[in-house]
């Protein structure tokens, strides 16, 4: 760069054109890289679906009810532990794989409603989130759903359901017409919908079978990656849910497994299924073939359960990637959405104001 | 403007200038993505932890090795303009890492660098504490895009309309007159 040997700190004058021209360019450069910024962060694409605007939609759809999750509003805490029986150490290096592994669980019943004073009822998918407390202060969080695949292959797809069924302001529900045309352009999530509500549901939280859903990897010690499912299997037996609420108590499943767990712990099975190659991992709304190897790697158990509470359950982001070494997300484009739409939805309820859960059952009744 | 800065700290101020602008750009374009969070946020982490051990080298080489004197021609307040938009990129550079760790801490989770490597948490976990650390972390974040607009509107503005060595003694160090 020539330099000046008696610099000037003004602003060049309007006689000197090559200094404007230079000045022009840097003003240029430094916009320039503003518009990047903005583009990036979103601000230039007001259509681009953002975390943001995914959770508005809920809001917009289901009202806001602050410091409550902005999905899977009603939930209650549980904790327990999970013990390794070491079948899955050779499918994935995560020290929770280990034979004779024991860690606590921090975990979370919850209807998949975004309401959090919502009526328990027939056919609401209930859903189990985990976070296990690896020894080493890894951790691995996991959320569930009592549904045999989900119902949206793609975040845009289910953004796309909150716009069609945002209630017509006329009528206060969603306008039927819009959510024909939704299931017209949606055959996959027609389809996933039709397979959900054809399962039988079963008749409680611990009696019901949890499955994750989406596909992840596991990375053995040797570096092999297999692609797998995993499922919290019941070991109370299944009964099928009656057609109508048995109550009219607005909480009755709640209560209902806070009267279980008052007799006992409850448990499930970890079940690995292992995919084969041809099995779709980015795609959750397509269950993968009966035949498929299963793996069963160890037990759930749980033994206590309390309401939502500072620094409980309630204050855990049960975040889909946050995994311990030996367990990656897969190509499912559903982790990263959901991990994203959990981030925003837990960064505006944690600084909200908080209200007690409607579910209030805890088990310190309990003989010890 | 008689010396330029050593090699090894343009070398610091270089690499680091490429590590915070990816940051920045990382960071404001995974809160706004679906597709990309994932794979966003876990290398927002150990790059994040890199920068804090970056800096912290940053300050002691700058104190055992001072940056060279402004030209003297320079008026008062662009030599003020100057050293407190340092000062502020300094803090920064300190502040953003500290706080995402903190905010992660806050929430009970791990900061992964690398398979099972992660960072210890520095803060109890606690909701409220983490709402107000996100806000913090997202508006420092701002600030330090804004006060490096700044710095590379100066430091242009010394390389092509003041020419006063300024520019040089940051890029090529063959400034020496």
């Amino acid at each position: 760069m020539p330099r000046d040997p008696s610099p000037s700190y003004r602003l060049p004058s309007f006689d000197d054109k090559p200094a404007l021209v230079k000045l022009v360019i840097i003003g240029g450069i430094v916009a320039c890289v503003a518009a990047a910024f903005a583009w990036t962060g979103g601000w230039l694409s007001p259509g681009k679906v953002t975390p943001a605007r995914f959770v508005n939609a809920f809001e917009t759809d289901n009202g806001h009810h602050p410091g409550f999750r902005r999905n899977h509003a009603k939930g209650v805490c549980i904790t327990g532990t999970f013990a390794s029986n070491g079948a899955g150490a050779k499918l994935s290096k995560a020290v929770v794989f280990e034979n004779g592994s024991s860690v606590p669980v921090m975990g979370r019943f919850a209807l998949s409603d975004a309401v959090p004073d919502v009526s328990d009822g027939p056919k609401h998918v209930r859903s189990m989130a985990l976070s296990f407390r690896l020894p080493d202060g890894e951790e691995w969080r996991s959320g569930m759903n009592d549904i045999p695949v989900f119902p949206f292959a793609t975040a845009q797809d289910f953004y796309d359901l909150l716009v069609a069924t945002k209630p017509d302001p006329a009528t206060g529900k969603p306008n039927p017409d819009t959510v024909k045309a939704y299931f017209g352009g949606h055959p996959k999530t027609a389809g996933a919908i039709q397979t959900i509500g054809s399962h039988p549901f079963p008749s409680g939280f611990a009696n019901a079978s949890y499955n994750g859903l989406n596909a992840f990897r596991f990375i053995a010690a040797d570096g092999t990656v297999t692609p797998v499912r995993w499922s919290m299997v019941a070991v109370d037996a299944f009964a099928p849910e009656a057609a109508e609420a048995p109550s009219t108590d607005k909480n009755y499943l709640f209560e209902a497994f806070g009267q279980r767990i008052a007799q006992g712990p409850v448990q499930w099975h970890l079940v690995v299924t292992i995919g084969k190659p041809e099995d779709p991992t980015k795609d959750a709304t397509i269950a993968w073939p009966d035949d498929r190897e299963k793996v069963d790697v160890g037990t759930l158990t749980i033994d206590h359960t309390e309401a939502e509470a500072d620094g409980n359950c309630r204050d855990i982001n049960y975040d889909p990637l946050v995994l311990p070494s030996g367990i990656e997300g897969s190509d499912d484009p559903l982790l990263s959405a959901r991990s994203a739409v959990y981030a925003q939805s837990y960064k505006r309820r944690s600084g909200e104001e908080k209200t007690p859960s409607a579910v209030q059952i805890n088990d310190t009744a309990k003989a010890p | 403007m008689n010396q330029p800065f050593t090699i090894f700290s343009r070398l610091l101020h270089w690499l680091m200038a490429i590590l915070i602008l990816a940051m920045l750009f990382i960071g404001v374009g995974m809160v706004a993505s679906l597709t990309d969070y994932g794979w966003l946020v876990q290398i927002h982490k150990p790059i994040g932890a890199l920068i804090l051990v970056l800096v912290v080298v940053r300050l002691i080489n700058r104190l055992l090795h001072p940056a060279p004197p402004l030209p003297t021609g320079m008026p008062g307040w662009q030599r003020f303009a100057a050293h407190a938009s340092h000062v502020v990129l300094y803090v920064l550079m300190f502040a953003l890492p500290l706080v995402g760790w903190g905010m992660l801490s806050a929430v009970h989770t791990p900061v992964v660098l690398y398979g099972s490597l992660h960072l210890p948490p520095i803060l109890p976990a606690d909701a409220m504490l983490y709402a107000k650390l996100r806000t913090a972390h997202t508006v420092l974040a701002l600030l330090l895009f804004l006060t490096f607009l700044a710095h590379l509107g100066a430091a242009l503005m010394h390389a092509l309309i003041f020419r006063d060595g300024v520019f040089d003694s940051m890029t090529s160090g063959r400034n020496q007159s």
